[in-house]
């Protein structure tokens, strides 16, 4: 084998990559906030009174769920334009995060929602809790903790899937080894360095988000 | 002076009809329990009594507060009826204090010392004072049974409904709920039984009634119904009640 591996020449691009992974982090952190919050209202008005809504929500999950990141990400930063909205590349990437993951978490949120025995509700409207107070304090905890692994599975897909932000010029972690192999012609230590970046940020996610949900959620149950 | 009062409760799924117009008053401090087959419409009446089952006509009259089909806001209604699940239904979630206090602070909005010391008191009356951090399930049944009596009782209800409480329970476990339903009975609460248990509803109620086919078609004092049954089905029922 004639190629001479050659790792060193990655050092001279240190920072370039420092910077991609931090806004990798930097996209994760905010499309997983929005877009859980939007998984918890989304979740709760399929599961509203209101006929309009749940298939307005419905039609959302639906639409998100059946088309590619990549299209949604292109629609909202090249096609949004021609309806006079713009917006810079990370932004256009953070919104295209929070539309995916939030129709996503609707779903993996209202099974959770579903699983809520009946009985609590009956006893929470027999206390004389509204419909609101009950979603909050008696079905939202339990249906989190119970949809939590599922939803952190999600939510790793979709830090890994915020590589194709790059496609738009995102700084991200994939753009940063992009740029960087086209400097140095390196591109098996540079994707090399990335996939290891990558599974170390997907691992550490897992990490956290377990050890967060045995935080909120490791109530009752598993105290045990 | 009557404290609750149903007139002419009808309810149907689908095209059955559980309750073909029942009328029932209880008076203050009262102890009355339902008894009858399952499918008589026992508890689906009890569960009429603070609108978890939508009733398609009637009145439904508790301590002044009317609720007719039409009512859609039933919070009024069932702050002055408390009730206890067959399968206890606490929060598994919360602490046993916490699931006293949690209605406590968001429907009665007592302030945070107030509501720890009325759950203190409403656990303390079940005999749980001591159970205040432990979590549904690290309890027992008969336990978590009493603390949603406990949170139940934290309300300040006017009337106290029990929906088959101790039917969930293993047998060694049922006697401690039962008393405590007793001790509630002397204490003067108005309480409303749907009960398998017959020894007890015979001990402690002060009426009977006895459903079938979705109607009421026996009521008055315990002894009186158990020792002379006037109608064959109250007959039979007894027959095979105490055959068991």
């Amino acid at each position: 084998m004639a190629y001479r591996f050659d790792f060193t020449s990655l050092w001279d691009y240190a920072p370039v990559l420092v910077h991609g992974v931090a806004t990798t982090v930097g996209l994760t952190v905010a499309g997983t906030v929005l877009g859980v919050g939007i998984g918890i209202a989304g979740a709760a008005a399929r599961n509203s009174a209101s006929r309009p809504l749940r298939l307005a929500v419905g039609a959302y999950v639906e639409l998100i769920r059946n088309t590619p990141f990549l299209v949604q990400l292109f629609f909202i930063f090249f096609g949004l334009p021609s309806l006079g909205i713009r917006m810079p590349e990370w932004a256009a990437a953070v919104l295209a995060m929070v539309v995916n993951l939030g129709a996503y978490s609707t779903e993996i949120i209202r099974a959770g929602i579903d699983a809520t025995p009946k009985g609590q509700v009956e006893a929470g409207a027999s206390l004389g809790m509204t419909g609101p107070q009950i979603f909050r304090y008696i079905i939202l905890g339990p249906a989190m903790g119970k949809i939590w692994p599922a939803l952190s599975s999600q939510i790793v897909i979709v830090m890994l899937g915020s590589s194709v932000c790059s496609q738009i010029a995102a700084e991200e972690l994939s753009f940063a080894a992009n740029f960087i192999q086209s400097r140095n012609f390196r591109p098996f230590e540079v994707y090399f360095a990335a996939t290891a970046l990558y599974l170390a940020l997907a691992v550490l996610t897992r990490w956290i988000l377990a050890r967060l949900g045995d935080r909120l959620f490791l109530k009752g149950a598993a105290r045990a | 002076m009557s404290l609750v009062k149903l007139s002419g409760i009808r309810k149907s799924f689908g095209s059955v009809e559980v309750l073909k117009g029942v009328d029932m008053t209880v008076r203050e401090g009262e102890v009355v329990a339902m008894i009858g087959r399952s499918g008589s419409g026992k508890s689906t009446l009890l569960r009429s009594v603070n609108g978890l089952e939508r009733i398609d006509a009637g009145v439904i009259e508790v301590d002044g507060e009317c609720v007719d089909p039409g009512q859609i806001d039933l919070r009024a209604l069932r702050l002055k009826v408390g009730m206890v699940f067959q399968q206890f239904n606490l929060f598994p979630h919360l602490s046993a204090g916490e699931n006293v206090m949690l209605a406590l602070k968001v429907v009665k909005r007592m302030g945070k010392a107030d509501t720890r010391a009325a759950a203190e008191q409403a656990l303390a009356r079940v005999g749980l004072g001591h159970k205040f951090d432990a979590y549904p399930s690290q309890l027992s049944g008969g336990q978590q049974q009493r603390v949603a009596i406990a949170r139940s009782l934290a309300m300040q209800p006017k009337v106290l409904l029990c929906d088959e409480i101790t039917s969930a329970l293993d047998p060694e476990l049922v006697n401690e709920v039962l008393s405590v339903v007793r001790k509630l009975a002397e204490e003067g609460m108005t309480l409303i039984l749907v009960t398998h248990e017959m020894r007890f509803a015979r001990e402690v109620c002060d009426q009977l009634v006895f459903m079938h086919g979705g109607r009421i078609i026996e009521q008055g004092p315990p002894v009186a119904l158990f020792d002379r049954p006037s109608t064959p089905e109250l007959a039979q029922f007894v027959g095979m009640v105490e055959a068991r």
